[in-house]
């Protein structure tokens, strides 16, 4: 387990809220969330279904606008007063954020290579040199063997890895993760973890998940829990009590 | 990489198969058109073929098409000394019904002076007619080849030559014959009638009526000019060959043409409706890639150029299938359909058009899609 460095954090987020409607209709799906994540950090969310933590996920990923608050990551204030800093939302994302999905949501109709290629492309890298470090990331998280074939021919453990893969291939220093194990079996799972420790390691970057798998909670530094749009931390370590985790 | 393409290649079957569906719907819409233009050609086709620039008829008749006209066969010899006429023929129309090899044909029977303008306009096989009597040039579509022999009223005719395309606005096959068979054809009674009609002490009434003179004119004349020398003998008209069309194509053939061009119409607005229901269908099954896409980093214009690519992909393709399945079975319909390349080129366009305006319901789906759908199972 990797204690918080006294760097600058990568994600930082200062009393944001997010609320839905208004008077009699309004929800409060993130109430005053701080929360700071330092490279080389695995930190997991937790919590009830409605607790807010895609909603929380998705102000980090920049998809979804706050009510109120700061937020910066990578050391730019992207968010203040809720409102952005910065017009294109897409470059940011582009630039500083991957994203692992439940469901590998690899596209279908392009190979191995080519969906990882692709987000090298959208960022402007000339489609032979993109195809070039997509085969170097495939190979790097050992599923280069499988770089011609289609998502449908796919095991979800490769499936779950090249995703990883598309996740970096812009090299992010923020890496988002939504249920990156809940399709996978415990040793597909473990063999995942182990790989976000890696890149977490070896790439000096942050990986936040939304997790309900209690099999992988001992892989995280970090564990915080929301309820009713507010974060609790429990703790430094992995320790959290069941009853907690299966709310 | 272009996604529109991938995306294609790896739903090819599919593709393919969408495409076949509209490219059968476009198929019938060309078809349609080529019926409609078909009609008019036709209409045309008989009126064009004497190659003239008047048509003097009955008094106060629009005939020989559009209403009867009857008017003395020597009137061709007067409308041949008229200042600025170099040629005239006497012709008569009328429709009868034939027998041949067991089959009943419905013939259009133009009855010309060979020597004089009337007759068929081109020859594609066999020759021109050479004898007074009983020799015939037919159109192709009547099925008769040449040597054939076909009994007509009491004479039997002998096919000499083919003609192509020749058929009157109700889509029977022309035959020629000569002007005498022609009016015997016509105006000759039944012995049994005749010999009422002797008992009955009626006058033998004269053969030598046609159904109109057909004149060619210098090419400085103005035919205009001609047609009110010639109504000036109060018992005959004359039309020039403008309204001669114009008569054929707004009167005779109006109400069809009319009908058909709706038809088409609504069969372009259905096409239309199904194209935008595919274009908006295909881009809603697609909705959490283009999630995936977006959350990743792809630009507003990556997507909608996918999905107008795409749309214009299956527009072009059905496009094409459709215009390669109506070429190819155009001439099995048993009337004439006739396919101009503006006609193709315009509903090209159109349907380019339609691509282009269907995409834009899916391009607007697409650019409301939350990228957060992407996240989650």
């Amino acid at each position: 387990m990797l204690t918080p460095s006294e760097d600058t954090p990568l994600v930082r987020l200062d009393r944001i809220s997010k609320h839905f409607g208004e008077g009699e209709t309004r929800v409060d799906a993130l109430r005053d969330v701080s929360l700071k994540v330092y490279p080389r950090q695995l930190i997991a969310l937790l919590g009830p279904s409605g607790s807010g933590k895609t909603t929380l996920l998705n102000v980090i990923g920049c998809i979804l606008d706050p009510s109120s608050g700061m937020m910066e990551l990578d050391g730019e204030l992207v968010i203040q007063d809720g409102r952005w800093q910065r017009s294109d939302l897409r470059r940011l994302r582009l630039d500083k954020i991957g994203f692992i999905f439940q469901f590998h949501n690899l596209l279908p109709f392009l190979n191995v290579t080519d969906n990882v290629a692709i987000v090298l492309q959208l960022a402007g890298v000339d489609w032979a040199d993109a195809r070039k470090r997509a085969v170097e990331l495939l190979d790097y998280l050992e599923v280069g063997h499988r770089k011609d074939a289609m998502p449908a021919n796919l095991s979800g453990g490769e499936g779950q890895r090249v995703a990883i893969a598309r996740a970096l291939a812009n090299r992010p220093r923020i890496i988002l993760a939504d249920e990156p194990t809940a399709a996978l079996d415990s040793k597909r799972a473990e063999i995942v973890m182990d790989l976000l420790r890696k890149l977490a390691i070896e790439q000096d970057a942050a990986i936040i998940a939304v997790t309900h798998d209690e099999k992988i909670f001992d892989r995280f530094d970090h564990i915080f829990q929301l309820r009713d749009g507010r974060l609790e931390d429990s703790g430094d370590g992995p320790s959290i009590s069941m009853d907690m985790a299966q709310a | 990489m272009n996604l529109a393409y991938r995306d294609i290649r790896y739903n090819l079957g599919r593709f393919l198969l969408t495409c076949l569906g509209l490219g059968l719907l476009l198929g019938v819409v060309l078809a349609m058109i080529g019926i409609y233009r078909g009609l008019v050609v036709e209409a045309l086709t008989i009126a064009r073929a004497p190659a003239v620039d008047l048509w003097v008829v009955e008094a106060n008749t629009r005939g020989p098409f559009a209403e009867a006209s009857r008017i003395p066969g020597d009137i061709r010899e007067a409308i041949a000394r008229i200042a600025g006429v170099v040629a005239a023929g006497s012709i008569t129309y009328q429709t009868v019904e034939a027998q041949h090899q067991g089959t009943k044909l419905r013939l259009y029977v133009i009855g010309y002076e060979p020597t004089r303008p009337g007759g068929p306009p081109e020859i594609v096989q066999g020759r021109a007619i050479a004898r007074n009597h009983y020799e015939m040039v037919a159109d192709r579509t009547a099925g008769l080849e040449t040597g054939d022999e076909i009994r007509l009223g009491r004479s039997t005719f002998t096919v000499v030559g083919l003609t192509q395309h020749q058929v009157n606005s109700g889509g029977d096959p022309a035959i020629y014959i000569t002007l005498p068979d022609a009016q015997k054809l016509q105006f000759d009674l039944a012995p049994p009638a005749q010999r009422v009609q002797l008992a009955r002490g009626a006058a033998a009434a004269s053969r030598d009526t046609v159904n109109a003179v057909v004149a060619r004119l210098q090419p400085n004349a103005s035919a205009n000019a001609i047609a009110d020398t010639v109504q000036r003998w109060k018992h005959l008209s004359a039309i020039t060959q403008e309204a001669q069309e114009a008569i054929l194509s707004r009167s005779l053939v109006d109400r069809a043409r009319r009908q058909i061009g709706l038809f088409t119409s609504l069969l372009l607005v259905v096409s239309a409706v199904i194209i935008a229901l595919i274009i908006y269908t295909m881009t809603m099954e697609k909705l959490k890639q283009i999630a995936t896409l977006k959350l990743i980093g792809a630009s507003d214009r990556t997507i909608i150029g996918m999905i107008v690519q795409q749309a214009l992909a299956l527009g072009l393709t059905g496009f094409s299938i459709g215009v390669a399945l109506i070429v190819n079975i155009k001439d099995y319909f048993p009337r004439r359909v006739v396919l101009e390349p503006d006609n193709v080129l315009i509903l090209g366009f159109i349907v380019f058009v339609v691509c282009l305006l269907s995409s834009g319901l899916g391009v607007r789906a697409a650019l409301r899609v939350d990228p957060a759908m992407a996240l989650g199972g």
